[in-house]
């Protein structure tokens, strides 16, 4: 790659952040350029992104629907799927997919709540409810 | 410098460089801010960055691991072997602990290379912030209730608040850092540690032995069964956009420097070439520039397949995929022989 082709076309995922690249300029040296960002990075992240709003919103209906606990959505909102929640918490999957049963939820100890809330870097307070608006 | 001279020598001011990838550009800026001035591509390919490895048996997100690049803590320890430095690394049981630490180093005027975790960084982008654990910065000063950060990957120094890094350091799950700190040790003698082409030479062959290596899933051959499956893919199933997209994030979105570490790797051919006094890998470095660029032609088609722009076929992304692992297979054939 050329130091012209280096992609400035920016990329709504970046935010305005530039990321260093690395391309071909005079006398053939390769020198890091810094790059607004490529259309393609923008596709693969944001689908990467969508993969979790999607999976929020889902569970989002069904917490309306009366199916599955608020814990459910903060979940995915927090963008962790339920091996990487069961590792942050430290808790196990199966006692974790209880907790998605509204009944369940509804009747765990302030202590189990606190260490769902934490290892979701959100307070108690936030985590028994859904938020008015989606998040992602 | 001795721990004396080090603790009263004035602090000096810490220069932050823009990197492609996390790791090298945390190791070459921690090593020049310590007196032994190290360019990002050079501590990238005496760390052996460069690889390929597919892991299907490790599923992070539902997705199988899929890298192109070694795994972490490699640069570190690559670099710290080649150029005779030893660093001093240490983990922590409690959060407190580390940040004490932390703290108590910066005091002295030490600048400090972390793993972090990336969703914790509130300095990241939103759209970023996934949780990967083997994330690599540099601190180098407090102030008030912030951390000074050089995060190489970022344009420019940033700031992090004391219970985000903290978080960020204590991240549980794969990879957990554990509050992981590292820098060279106080007595290393660090002028004049310069890479040797015989260092140059052995990183190289590192590489090459991994990306030839007789193992399906790493290498060229590991890029060959990955382009397996890729054509058996079924293009009406939401699951191929996926890992197709998974691909192409993992060769260009993360910290790369463009061409899934390749033009990265290019340019420390190039800087071997000249600084190292080995002519041969000049056009060595060339010719992975030309292969970068095929990687990217790869990333172009696939998103536009992945966005719906084109029809998904992957028997032809299958086909791009299963033609770089020829490319390459030759390219460090080739760049083997050369260094025999």
């Amino acid at each position: 790659m050329n130091i012209d082709d280096v992609p400035q076309e920016g990329n709504a995922t970046l935010a305005g952040v530039r990321k260093a690249v690395y391309a071909r300029g005079a006398n053939n040296r390769i020198v890091t350029v810094a790059s607004a960002g490529w259309e393609v990075e923008e596709i693969v992240t944001q689908q990467a992104v969508d993969i979790f709003s999607n999976y929020a919103a889902a569970a989002r209906a069904r917490v309306k629907a009366g199916e599955s606990s608020p814990l459910e959505y903060w979940m995915y909102a927090r963008r962790m799927d339920l091996a990487t929640f069961a590792q942050s918490s430290g808790i196990w999957r199966w006692r974790i997919r209880r907790h998605f049963q509204p009944a369940r939820f509804a009747r765990l100890s302030p202590t189990l709540l606190d260490r769902y809330a934490h290892a979701l870097g959100i307070s108690r307070h936030t985590l028994v409810a859904l938020p008015r608006d989606a998040l992602i | 410098m001795n721990q004396a001279e080090l603790n009263a020598a004035p602090a000096t001011p810490f220069t932050h460089r823009h990197a492609a990838h996390c790791e090298s550009g945390s190791v070459a800026n921690l090593l020049s801010h310590y007196g032994r001035p190290l360019s990002e591509p050079m501590a990238f390919g005496l760390g052996s960055g460069l690889s390929f490895a597919y892991l299907n048996f490790i599923r992070i997100q539902e997705m199988p691991l899929i890298a192109y690049r070694a795994p972490p803590r490699g640069i570190i320890k690559g670099v710290s072997a080649s150029l005779g430095i030893p660093f001093q690394v240490e983990r922590f049981r409690s959060p407190n602990a580390g940040t004490a630490r932390l703290d108590s180093l910066l005091d002295q005027g030490r600048v400090v290379g972390l793993q972090t975790s990336v969703f914790w960084l509130p300095y990241f982008p939103e759209d970023m912030r996934f949780h990967f654990n083997a994330h690599n910065l540099v601190v180098y000063g407090r102030e008030g209730d912030d951390y000074l950060i050089s995060d190489p990957v970022f344009e420019h120094p940033v700031r992090c608040p004391r219970a985000d890094l903290e978080r960020a350091r204590f991240a549980k799950g794969m990879l957990e850092p554990k509050g992981l700190l590292y820098y060279p040790k106080a007595a290393t003698q660090l002028i004049g540690m310069v890479p040797t082409p015989d260092n140059i030479t052995r990183s190289i062959r590192r590489v090459a032995r991994t990306m030839l290596a007789p193992v399906p899933i790493v290498g060229t051959r590991g890029m060959r069964w990955l382009a397996r499956r890729i054509a058996r893919l079924d293009p009406k199933d939401a699951a191929t956009s996926r890992l197709i997209g998974h691909i192409v994030r993992m060769q260009e979105e993360i910290g790369t420097g463009g061409g899934g570490f390749r033009f990265l790797y290019a340019a420390f051919l190039q800087e071997a070439a000249e600084s190292g006094s080995m002519p041969v890998l000049a056009e060595f470095s060339t010719r992975l520039l030309d292969i970068g660029d095929e990687w990217r032609a790869f990333a172009l088609a696939a998103a536009r397949m992945v966005k719906g722009r084109d029809a998904f076929d992957p028997p032809a992304i299958a086909a791009l995929f299963s033609a770089q692992a020829d490319r390459e297979a030759a390219f460090f054939r080739d760049l083997r022989r050369a260094l025999a």
